[in-house]
């Protein structure tokens, strides 16, 4: 009755472009747009988990566009779920595998349970689920959001992560309000880091940044128990772009400062990437200019609006108690006994000494 | 919890205990050696998952209990275990239900047999705690099947019946047990608790065969179909469901073998029908006062009249309906769950009767009652006044218009 279940596969971190698994578990036939990097990350998450893994798929891009009777281009087994259930599909099958893996019913072995789920999915319909699900330390489950910041399916309409002022068909501009939009973007990753204290993985990544997203995939699956991706997507149909770049823009959200890169491992939160290079000051953030100016969802903002998402990006990374991370401003002679642990190496930093 | 009067050996198959449905339930759960099961709070069908718990926490079974964070994480929970091959339990009530009401209605399309009670309850607003049917039938038309049980004995032996069932690689569909709320689900019986070896002989251990999620079997399970597959997916569960009746009638003669319990007919329980004229129909525990109206009516009054129980909802058992209710004069339909705006303003099961019995060349007259709402107890009087008003039915007819009548209601 209480054999252990070893957490997951043996998942070293990758080196390296070149140490990145050949082998394709996420492959042609599906249907989604040219430039999508919802689809790369799918791409990316299977090949860092490897061939032992179920995959749960909420509804959303990744399910209509993506997985379609026929031409499914998932290699590893997968199963549809419902678009608030993605913390709950993760729970329950990983449940399933345990107790069945308990009685002899099934192989006693490592297999990886994936559940993901769109912004919709994740941060608005199902982040109450996914929050049960991160408090069920027993059952090792990774639940990963792919963040293309509306609902891209169901013809772009804005989530709780949609940015500020951006034009979705439910936030059009109009001759009466310029912004119909005016929420700030929901702080889903470290939200869930603050309130799931059991949880020994929660990360931010971005499929610009591969090996570092591959990395994190195959950290939080090591690490077992319940644990968390958040991933952002240029989406070109949504942020109305030329696909081509998907990446660049990918890179400018995080070198302006917009959407940082980190990972909190038993509680111990690490800044990677550029993120990591702009807190402690070897690279300087980008104007947030450089990232809207892009993008055609912000196009009517005007130089107050460009200032308003300047000062609010501004204040994540001067007034926060971690930047970009946890949102708290504390005071001034609380500040020295409040920093993070600079001593700390990025994760693609660790990769190269190894 | 039950207090267990006895637990001396009855025979080689069974002992018996004092217990409420809610605990019976519980015995099945631990006899079936569910793998997972999920909870979250609403009465009264969470008398059941107290009743699970004591018995994990007392190591009388090994059960991955979950408790959700609501109803709808309950029903996924246990949709996604038995998916990667689970045996799984999970349950709601009233307005409970519908908040799982999505998970509910994918089940089915994923022909996943999970199995669920329902502890029938009104559903808001206003608040009401009793029993009525609506949560249960509003999943009538989706796939599940309903059964709905009568005794604390029949809802343990219906669970039991309910995996052997909903597994059959024939039918492989949901199952949901009606139990009437308080009446049944917080009411002490004498409960036969079948021998664990007895219950390995009537049910076979669960195998999804290569339906099985898992890395060695990488399907892809329920991708977009749109309108170039789903009529094609449709029409399989509904054959499943036609299929649904023969594996019942199948489990039924099995039980009956094994156990010697359940009635000749796996569809319907008849009470005094052999010289009926007149009978009523209804589900659950309305039954009991009619049988005392019955016995009563027919020492004081001499009347010739019966009840017949209708044992499964879905699938409907039609041809065992028109074959039975086709011998009396007339038919009391009692609903106790309505159906607004439906025709002639019957409940639910009225009008499945009705229809069921149109193109019979001799049928009853039908009359619907709608009674014992939101809990309210079926009183000797309004027992009989639906023998009366049935009675005059049959002997003068009834125009359309006045054919369904509440009964016990301050107007």
């Amino acid at each position: 009755m209480t054999t252990e279940i070893a957490p997951a596969q043996d998942l070293p971190q990758i080196k390296g472009v070149k140490d990145v698994p050949y082998e394709e578990l996420f492959v042609s036939g599906h249907r989604t747009c040219q430039g999508c990097e919802s689809a790369l990350v799918m791409r990316h998450m299977v090949k860092a988990s490897g061939p032992r893994t179920i995959v749960l798929g909420s509804t959303g891009c990744m399910y209509v566009a993506n997985t379609t009777y026929y031409t499914t281009p998932w290699v590893v087994p997968w199963m549809h779920t419902q678009l608030g259930a993605a913390g709950s599909a993760a729970l329950g099958t990983a449940a399933g595998l345990k107790v069945l893996m308990r009685k002899g019913k099934l192989k006693n072995e490592k297999i990886n349970v994936i559940a993901f789920c769109g912004d919709g999915g994740g941060a608005d319909m199902g982040i109450g689920a996914i929050s049960a699900t991160l408090t069920h330390k027993e059952y090792n489950c990774l639940v990963l959001l792919y963040d293309n910041e509306s609902y891209a399916n169901t013809d772009i309409q804005l989530s709780s992560q949609t940015p500020y002022g951006a034009v979705t068909t439910f936030s059009p501009t109009g001759t009466s309000k310029r912004l119909m939009h005016t929420r700030w973007k929901k702080n889903v990753p470290g939200m869930l880091a603050a309130g799931h204290p059991e949880s020994r993985y929660i990360a931010a990544g971005c499929a610009a940044y591969a090996v570092d997203l591959m990395n994190k995939i195959r950290k939080a699956l090591e690490l077992g128990g319940p644990t968390f991706v958040h991933t952002l997507d240029p989406c070109p149909k949504g942020w109305d772009y030329h696909p081509q770049y998907s990446q660049e823009l990918g890179h400018l959200a995080v070198e302006c400062g917009i959407w940082p890169l980190y990972e909190v491992v038993d509680g111990v939160c690490n800044l990677t990437g550029p993120t990591r290079q702009i807190a402690e000051g070897r690279k300087k953030r980008k104007p947030v200019f450089e990232y809207l100016k892009r993008q055609g969802r912000f196009a009517h903002f005007i130089d107050e609006d460009v200032e308003h998402f300047q000062a609010q990006v501004d204040k994540m990374w001067t007034d926060w108690l971690i930047p970009g991370v946890i949102p708290f401003t504390v005071p001034a002679k609380d500040q020295a006994i409040l920093k993070i642990d600079k001593k700390t190496k990025p994760l693609h930093e660790e990769a190269k000494t190894a | 919890m039950a207090v267990e009067v006895k637990t001396k050996e009855t025979s080689e198959v069974e002992t018996e205990q004092l217990a409420t449905g809610c605990e019976a339930i519980a015995e099945a759960i631990r006899l079936a050696d569910v793998d997972v099961m999920a909870a979250y709070p609403i009465r009264p069908y969470d008398g059941v998952m107290q009743a699970a718990a004591k018995l994990i926490a007392n190591g009388k079974m090994d059960v991955e209990y979950i408790v959700a964070d609501g109803e709808h994480s309950q029903f996924e929970i246990v949709k996604h275990a038995c998916a990667v091959g689970s045996r799984v339990f999970v349950g709601s009530s009233g307005v409970g239900w519908f908040y799982a009401f999505e998970a509910i209605a994918v089940t089915a399309g994923l022909r996943l047999p999970v199995v669920a009670i329902c502890g029938n309850r009104a559903l808001d607003d206003p608040g009401a705690f009793g029993t009525e049917h609506n949560d249960s039938l509003a999943v009538r038309d989706l796939g599940w099947l309903l059964p709905w049980a009568e005794t604390a004995q029949e809802a343990l032996d219906l669970a039991l019946m309910a995996w052997r069932v909903g597994e059959d690689k024939r039918v492989s569909l949901p199952v949901a047990i009606g139990l009437d709320g308080a009446f049944l689900t917080h009411s002490q019986h004498i409960v036969k608790i079948p021998t664990q070896a007895a219950v390995d002989r009537f049910l076979p251990k669960f195998d999804l065969g290569d339906r099985l999620l898992h890395p060695d079997n990488p399907i892809t399970i329920a991708p977009q179909v749109d309108q170039d597959w789903l009529m094609e997916i449709r029409r399989q569960n509904d054959a499943a469901m036609r299929s649904a009746l023969d594996v019942i009638t199948e489990a039924h003669a099995d039980f009956k073998k094994i156990f010697g319990r359940g009635g000749d007919s796996p569809f319907l329980d008849e009470y005094m029908t052999e010289d009926a004229e007149v009978v009523v129909i209804g589900q659950g525990t309305l039954s009991l006062p009619m049988k005392v109206a019955i016995r009563r009516l027919r020492k004081e009054r001499g009347l010739k009249i019966g009840l017949v129980r209708l044992k499964w909802f879905r699938p409907f058992p039609t041809a065992d309906v028109v074959k039975s209710l086709s011998r009396f004069k007339a038919v009391g339909v009692i609903d106790r769950d309505y159906s607004f705006g439906s025709p002639y303003y019957g409940g639910v099961l009225y009008n499945e009767i009705r229809s069921a019995l149109y193109s019979q060349p001799k049928r009853p007259t039908i009359v619907g009652f709608i009674a014992g709402l939101g809990g309210r107890e079926i009183e000797q009087p309004m027992a009989t006044e639906i023998f009366e008003k049935t009675i005059a039915a049959s002997e003068g007819g009834v125009a359309a218009g006045d054919v369904c009548h509440w009964i016990g209601v301050r107007e």
